[in-house]
């Protein structure tokens, strides 16, 4: 389509000018952290004398290897966990149908917009009744369980539309469920179920309210939750702050660089199914 | 939609064979099998469903429970029937959290949705290709950070001698500058900055895609009639846009209702109150001042809330998708 000239340059002035805005934040606490420490400099100056030390005093002070630790822990405790059952569950609605199933749908559903600040309250004295309290299970738990809403709706979105030849011609082979299930359709679900890992991944690396309330030590946290604890004890001291949030940014950004397009696109997806 | 596969196999049993030991034995054979399928089919959504049982499920009905006691979450719990909603909209502490939810759709939703769609609409021809592909990172970029890494970033950027005072000063208008996160009248309108930050860009870039999917031809026939940009923008782009904005709406709407994070590292509900949102008051009830029953009288009301306010945006881009 033909586009007009100054159409043209207003549109690219207007993109550079947001790009700007999004961007300048980013800039301006990357300045600050190179200050040295516990002085106060303007928004967006170059230091004289580029503090690079403050990165590692950050990194020992936020006992960044524990923290990496711990969140890899849950991700990698949360994640698989959700994938399987949520594939699982999506599966028995959305293909078997089995009896009841339109019930187990709607229940799930009813979880879809639930704010976890609504339910967290039980949460907490569930777990301190269950002795999980203060553990990383404590946030592995119910994030799993907080996920499987829009999860199984999500799995269900895609066996829903999976044609029924294809379980037949199993079935008249003598296959089991099992055997439908693990062997036929969860090779044809790899891609809904990488865009929900990623979706998982990216929630559970940055929760923050649960690990605020279920876990005490910052160092069993994930890196939103141990990014809160930092703030509290480095909330004076303005340069260290923003080199220990730069660092638990790190791996964010560097994942999201790598894999801009899938994330983008999981994002994007997970909104309007969800 | 096909029923599932045994009706299927039993639907092309002819009438006359039924006669047959055979036939007979085999829709016994289906019969037990299809009662074995719903079991082992349970068992697949058994896992998914305990973990939602145990920790969503449970905890919804015990958040209503407590919201009827007096409770410190140690003593015993003291009935109080309505009491704790009562209260809620007699302390104005409490009544004012869901004011300010209130206000925060409006920075958190109808900004990012409405600028996003004349942004959208101005950029989405001129967004190709490498530059495209760019921004689109780049305005992404604030909705996979933490939304606590956000809120330290511009608490540092609203701060006093923080990049927005040093901007404004620059321009020239340095009687305006003061620690906008501290001051009763902008602390609000601060917090919302934030959040605009955080979902210009994704309604940016949902918005930008759908319209991708728009048929170029009716632009050009509309251009052919005369329509100006504007008339473009209210004729065609907005009405096929539907179902995107109705998305941008739930996920900001959602966004503003719950929001927690952001506001607890920038402000903490504070200066006073006055960006005191339900999230954060039920957070410093439960657990800095255990009163557990008005925590969970106000939980109760943001998830009433919620669905009050998500429920018809749902319908409406339901509705159009048909």
């Amino acid at each position: 389509m033909r586009v007009v000239r100054g159409e043209f340059w207003a549109g690219r002035v207007l993109l550079v000018v947001l790009m700007a805005f999004t961007v300048l934040p980013f800039i301006s606490i990357f300045m600050t952290a190179l200050h040295p420490s516990g002085t106060v400099p303007g928004g967006l100056e170059w230091p004289a004398n580029p503090q690079w030390i403050n990165f590692v005093t950050a990194f020992n002070m936020a006992e960044m290897p524990k923290l990496l630790e711990s969140s890899m822990f849950i991700v990698l405790l949360v994640v698989p966990a959700t994938l399987v059952i949520a594939t699982m569950a999506g599966f028995a609605i959305g293909l078997l149908r089995i009896p009841g199933s339109r019930v187990l749908f709607l229940l799930f559903v009813f979880g879809l917009t639930l704010p976890f600040a609504g339910i967290i309250i039980p949460i907490y004295f569930i777990e301190r009744w269950m002795g999980i309290y203060n553990t990383r299970f404590a946030i592995a738990l119910p994030l799993i369980a907080l996920y499987m809403p829009f999860s199984v709706f999500w799995m269900r979105a895609h066996f829903i539309n999976m044609p029924s030849e294809l379980s037949e011609a199993a079935r008249v082979d003598g296959a089991t469920t099992w055997d439908l299930f693990w062997y036929i359709h969860v090779p044809l679900a790899r891609a809904p179920v990488a865009s929900l890992g990623i979706l998982t991944s990216i929630w559970t690396w940055n929760q923050f309210l649960l690990c605020l309330v279920l876990v005490e030590d910052p160092t069993q946290r994930t890196m939103a939750g141990g990014l809160g604890a930092f703030q509290g004890h480095y909330a004076n001291n303005v340069p260290l702050l923003c080199a220990g949030t730069i660092l638990i940014l790190l791996p964010t950004l560097i994942v999201f660089i790598l894999f801009q397009r899938q994330i983008i696109a999981a994002l994007l997806q997970g909104s309007l199914k969800g | 939609m096909p029923a599932p596969s045994k009706s299927t196999v039993t639907s092309t049993v002819k009438p006359d064979n039924r006669a047959f030991s055979p036939e007979l034995s085999r829709r016994n054979f289906l019969q037990r099998i299809f009662r074995r399928e719903t079991l082992i089919g349970w068992l697949f959504v058994l896992p998914a469903l305990l973990m939602y049982v145990v920790f969503v499920l449970v905890p919804f009905m015990l958040t209503i429970r407590y919201s009827f006691f007096k409770w410190n979450g140690v003593s015993p719990a003291i009935w109080v029937g309505l009491n704790n909603y009562v209260n809620i909209f007699q302390v104005p502490n409490l009544i004012g959290t869901i004011k300010n939810a209130f206000w925060l759709i409006v920075w958190f939703s109808f900004i990012p949705v409405g600028l996003g769609l004349v942004v959208a609409s101005v950029i989405h021809r001129v967004a190709t290709g490498r530059f495209g592909s760019v921004s689109r990172t780049i305005l992404f970029l604030p909705q996979v950070i933490p939304l606590v890494a956000a809120g330290i970033i511009w608490g540092w950027l609203l701060a006093l001698p923080g990049l927005i005072n040093q901007i404004l000063k620059a321009v020239g208008l340095g009687a305006l500058t003061r620690a906008w996160l501290g001051d009763f009248g902008t602390a609000l309108p601060a917090v919302g900055v934030v959040g605009i930050w955080v979902l210009l860009g994704f309604c940016i870039v949902l918005l930008q895609t759908g319209m991708s999917k728009i048929d170029p031809a009716l632009y050009e026939s509309a251009r052919i009639d005369g329509a100006g940009w504007f008339s473009e923008f209210v004729g065609i782009t907005v009405p096929l846009l539907r179902n995107e904005i109705g998305v941008c709406l739930t996920v900001t709407v959602v966004a503003a209702l719950a929001a927690f994070d952001i506001i607890w590292v920038t402000t903490a509900g504070g200066p006073g109150s006055s960006t005191s949102v339900p999230g954060i008051q039920i957070y410093i009830l439960a657990f800095t001042q255990r009163a557990i029953g008005p925590a969970s009288a106000l939980a109760v009301m943001l998830m009433i809330l919620v669905v009050v306010i998500v429920l018809p945006l749902q319908w409406l881009s339901r509705e159009s998708a048909q």
